[in-house]
């Protein structure tokens, strides 16, 4: 800018009250920003580089560095953790080794070779898989709700997608049944399994969109929604089991334990298939999400098509616990808690709020994993016990402490 | 997206705007003026027979007003007369149930919502607070103009707008930890990196003190007179908005009561809008308006 231009600009501000004497003086004493715009031109004239932007573009970008240097640190600690997984188990297995045995690719004979790629492997990656799933739908459904208490848990999507699953499952015949915990289910026909928990997560997505519409998205109004949900399909589970046969009944209610112990490298596959394309999506979407941030009205000001995007938002959320649920059982908390932590170590900005938090749902469930399979060994535990052990006191503390936990 | 027809109407819109827009850049500020001088007499957003209703009550008649490059543009009247409504109306937050708004010569409900966004800028009465630095918070006003990535020249807008509002060194400070003001200062600067030609403020100056409420409203002149662009705001303080705005529309149920100039305004339209009798006193060449005892 040259001095001419700056000037002009000088002279602009002043136009409106330009006759008025007694203002002009009161401006420029009395007024700290119009003498911050004039000091500031000063400078600028003075100084043509313009250092100060200079600064500030420096302090920004360390700022984002920060940002960027948490996620990672959470992709490497990750990372480690996964190698620990496989390491730490009934048979405990040198993480030297664990590595070698991954470099050296599947399709070994070894009894350690096949631990690694056909049990353990697969568990640890299914962890990965479905924490950063629960995560991902707790931080969309939060964001678009515009609700701390958000989650596929806390709202009933996933007692709904439970009782979906059990009817495909017992009802239509789309699984098999089994005697102990790991082979409680077996799922034959993915597909209608999966679909029947969709459409029930999607129809209580319609009754909470609705609730939102009529009653507005409160806290209140949200966890008694999320508590009448969850016990009419409490209630619809509890009726199918009333009807089983006992070999059923005791499958149906091991395959209520969440556990990522179930899924085979082809589960593996479909869910981490649906959890990437969601992520994407909704991550895609981590500019509306902050516009909807701001308030409904800036975010329709701001071009943001506020409806769309939650109901898009909440379709994602739906299909993630819908695919979670089918084939691992119910796993509460990840979805709530996840993003909590993560608001306190990134804040609410949705570029690193949602990366964040995927990997913050990856790593707790992959450790409340290793940790459910060692804690009482030679015992296993299903992972979401230890989840909602550690999700229900984070939960009564966000209600104590309000949204900032 | 609508049909072909409507889009390329859009595009076209679009390249309009961001002609005028560029008065950002100063080396077209000269020009502006001069455009400005030329064309002062074009309405850039109009709103014609504008109708509203919440249910049956009805909320907004027969509304006709607009707004010129470089005008600023006060809407005055009592309480739920329907001031906010009809600045929703202005950006299609709140679909009218009848009549039309143009900006410049396009029709805005034939506009997508971003596209309205790139023209039309608005900021709420309320603005919520998140855990989010004033900076990004800044940065969201290119919501419109986003693709994927944020470009070098987004990061210039907010850093300059940053600047002249005073906001520069307090950048990284999270929104949810400053004062109310300081916030309503952040949304004005999120709108005017969003690069509208109308500015739509609901209560720009409610809940600020004095100094304050001239700080604002003084950036504001600023900003209209800078960028050649128009100003709509819904305002209480009559003196205020006569300090600082150029037309004033005065509201009464749910009608246009008058649309004048500074001149305008005496002390019988001020006594048939709101019901009590005021003298409107002349200081310093600037009335002011004071209720009688």
């Amino acid at each position: 800018m040259t001095t001419e231009e700056k000037n002009e600009e000088i002279n602009r501000t002043e136009d409106p009250v330009e006759n008025n004497t007694e203002d002009k003086v009161e401006m420029k004493t009395e007024d700290p920003v119009d003498d911050n715009t004039e000091d500031k031109v000063k400078e600028k004239t003075e100084d043509p580089v313009g250092e100060k932007t200079e600064g500030m573009v420096e302090d920004y970008k360390s700022y984002v560095g920060k940002k960027y240097t948490a996620i990672f640190l959470g992709i490497a600690v990750t990372v480690a953790m996964f190698l620990v997984s496989i390491s730490v188990g009934s048979v405990s297995i040198p993480i030297p080794d664990v590595i070698s045995t991954i470099m050296g690719g599947p399709g070994g004979t070894s009894l350690i070779e096949r631990v690694i790629w056909n049990i353990r492997i697969p568990q640890a990656l299914t962890a990965i898989a479905a924490g950063a799933g629960l995560a991902v739908a707790g931080v969309a459904m939060q964001s678009v709700l515009r609700n701390p208490l958000a989650s596929p848990f806390t709202l009933g999507l996933s007692n709904a997608a439970a009782f979906g699953a059990a009817v495909g499952i017992l009802i239509f015949d789309a699984g098999m049944t089994g005697s102990n915990m790991v082979d409680a289910v077996v799922i034959n026909n993915p597909y209608l399994t999966t679909g029947m928990a969709f459409i029930l997560s999607m129809l209580t997505t319609v009754i909470i969109l609705a609730i939102t519409k009529i009653r507005g998205a409160t806290p209140e109004t949200m966890v008694l929604a999320g508590v009448a949900i969850s016990s009419l399909f409490a209630a619809g589970l509890m009726a199918v089991q009333y009807f089983v046969d006992d070999t059923r009944l005791a499958s149906i209610v091991f395959w209520q334990f969440g556990d990522v112990a179930r899924a085979s490298w082809s589960e593996l596959g479909l869910i981490t298939l649906v959890v990437v394309i969601c992520a994407l999506y909704v991550f895609y979407k981590r500019w509306d999400y902050n516009a909807v941030d701001a308030g409904e009205e800036t975010a329709m000001g701001l071009g943001v098509n506020v409806e769309r995007t939650r109901i898009m938002g909440m379709v994602a959320a739906s299909l993630i616990s819908a695919i979670v649920v089918s084939f691992l059982g119910i796993i509460g908390f990840v979805g709530l808690v996840c993003p909590h932590m993560m608001r306190r170590i990134v804040g609410d900005d949705h570029r690193f709020l949602i990366p964040a938090t995927l990997i913050c749902g990856s790593l707790l469930l992959l450790v409340a994993d290793t940790v459910a399979r060692t804690i009482i060994a030679p015992h296993i535990l299903p992972v979401a016990v230890l989840t909602a052990f550690l999700g229900a006191p984070v939960f009564i503390y966000i209600i104590i402490k309000g949204r900032r936990i | 997206m609508t049909g072909d027809h409507t889009h390329d109407g859009v595009t076209h819109e679009h390249e309009h705007s961001h002609c005028d827009i560029v008065h950002n850049h100063p080396h077209s500020h000269e020009k502006g003026h001069e455009h400005h001088t030329d064309d002062g007499c074009h309405a850039l957003l109009k709103a014609d027979s504008v109708e509203f209703e919440y249910g049956a009550a009805k909320v907004l008649k027969d509304i006709t007003v607009d707004v010129s490059r470089g005008e600023i543009l006060a809407i005055l009247g009592p309480n739920g007369v329907g001031k906010s409504t009809l600045l929703k109306c202005m950006n299609m937050i709140l679909k009218p149930k009848g009549g039309t708004i143009f900006i410049g010569e396009m029709d805005l409900s034939k506009m997508s919502g971003r596209d309205i966004a790139k023209n039309v800028g608005y900021v709420a009465q309320r603005n919520e607070s998140a855990r989010m630095t004033i900076f990004d918070t800044v940065l969201l006003g290119r919501k419109p103009h986003l693709g994927w990535k944020v470009t070098d020249h987004d990061y210039e807008l907010v850093y300059d707008a940053l600047e002249k509002f005073g906001l520069s060194d307090m950048q990284l400070r999270y929104i949810d930890e400053i004062s109310g003001g300081e916030l309503q200062r952040v949304c004005v600067c999120r709108a005017i990196v969003q690069e509208p030609s109308v500015l739509l403020l609901d209560e720009p100056t409610s809940a600020l003190d004095m100094s304050r409420q001239m700080e604002i409203l003084k950036l504001i002149r600023h900003v209209v007179d800078r960028h050649n662009c128009a100003t709509i705001m819904t305002m209480h303080d009559l003196n205020l908005a006569l300090r600082f705005a150029d037309k004033f529309v005065f509201m009464k149920g749910g009608k246009i009561h008058k649309i004048c100039d500074r001149s305008g305004v005496t002390p019988e339209l001020i006594e048939e809008v709101y019901g009590i009798a005021v003298d409107v006193i002349s200081h310093n060449n600037m009335p002011i308006v004071v209720p009688k005892f």
